[in-house]
């Protein structure tokens, strides 16, 4: 049985192509879900893929989160479904009360586009497994509004219960409280991340293949369960 | 009919890159004795009778503003 992973595209998507194919390169079943959506087709997970969904505007991510197929994402991801966003998905996650905290504008104002070394904070996640705890990753990184920002008590909160998923390394690019690049859900079934995995998963096209163990990560767990 | 006022601003404490630069820009170009710029948003919103001050609160709440980053006041102007 292979897993099938759903990819959703808003109006103003831009990476559900890559997010897709990155899903087959790791053996899943990339299924299309389209914002307008009512139900999910029947996926075992879900990717919520980067760009700038509705122009992003009033705020990125705030539309998107009330588009239809938001609906039983929430409620799938609230029963245990993984669900990965990426940048503008990250957002999304957040503006959807699936995770905590938000993203402002970059410190310094660029739009910063560029390969980030990542550190990867916690392997206990639906989308981390295939890697080690420490272990460092290469993926590109793209965004004006990448700076993570949530008040002290969450901050506390992830910190203590290994909850940042993510850290930038050698240098904070944007001014991200306490340089968090990804974070995870209380059951570690729900991760968002500004940088881009799914940029990442062939060194014909990426700056490496390290962000492929992130769709391995859920494949595994979904022919598991 | 009225019209409704929300104003959205970050936080006091989150930092604002974009009001930090204006500010910087406003030196450059010589104004003199700024000290502070934040910027927010500002939205006109027209409502019929039926949309009380809770239907407001909770548009300004969850849509409007993020309480994560931002906050905000709601005004109801004489039409």
């Amino acid at each position: 049985m292979s897993a099938r992973i759903g990819v959703i595209t808003f109006p103003g998507t831009l990476d559900d192509g890559d997010a897709a194919r990155a899903v087959r390169y790791a053996g899943g079943e990339a299924v299309p879900l389209w914002h307008a959506d009512e139900d999910l087709r029947g996926v075992d997970a879900v990717v919520v893929p980067g760009g700038f969904s509705y122009g992003d505007y009033l705020r990125a991510g705030v539309i998107a989160r009330f588009a239809p197929v938001m609906t039983p994402v929430i409620e799938a991801a609230r029963a245990g479904m993984p669900v990965l966003g990426i940048c503008n998905g990250f957002q999304i996650l957040c503006e959807a009360g699936l995770l905590p905290g938000a993203m402002i504008r970059n410190q310094g104002l660029h739009f910063i586009c560029r390969d980030q070394w990542l550190r990867v904070e916690n392997s206990d996640t639906a989308w981390t497994t295939r890697y080690d705890t420490g272990a460092e990753i290469l993926i590109p990184m793209k965004n004006i509004d990448g700076c993570y920002m949530a008040e002290q008590s969450t901050l506390d909160e992830l910190e203590g219960e290994g909850r940042v998923v993510f850290r930038y390394v050698g240098g904070n690019p944007n001014g991200s409280r306490n340089d968090i690049a990804g974070i995870r859900s209380e059951n570690g079934r729900v991760v968002g991340l500004m940088p881009h995995p799914e940029h990442a998963i062939d060194a014909l096209t990426g700056p490496s293949d390290d962000g492929l163990g992130m769709f391995f990560s859920a494949v595994d767990a979904l022919v598991k369960a | 009919m009225a019209r409704v006022v929300v104003d959205v601003m970050p936080k006091p404490e989150i930092l604002d890159p974009q009001g930090q630069a204006a500010l910087g820009a406003a030196g450059r170009l010589g104004f003199t004795g700024i000290t502070e710029i934040r910027q927010g948003k500002h939205f006109e919103i027209e409502v019929d009778d039926t949309v009380d001050d809770a239907t407001l609160e909770k548009i300004a709440e969850g849509f409007l503003a993020n309480p994560v980053i931002e906050q905000w006041t709601i005004t109801r102007v004489d039409a």
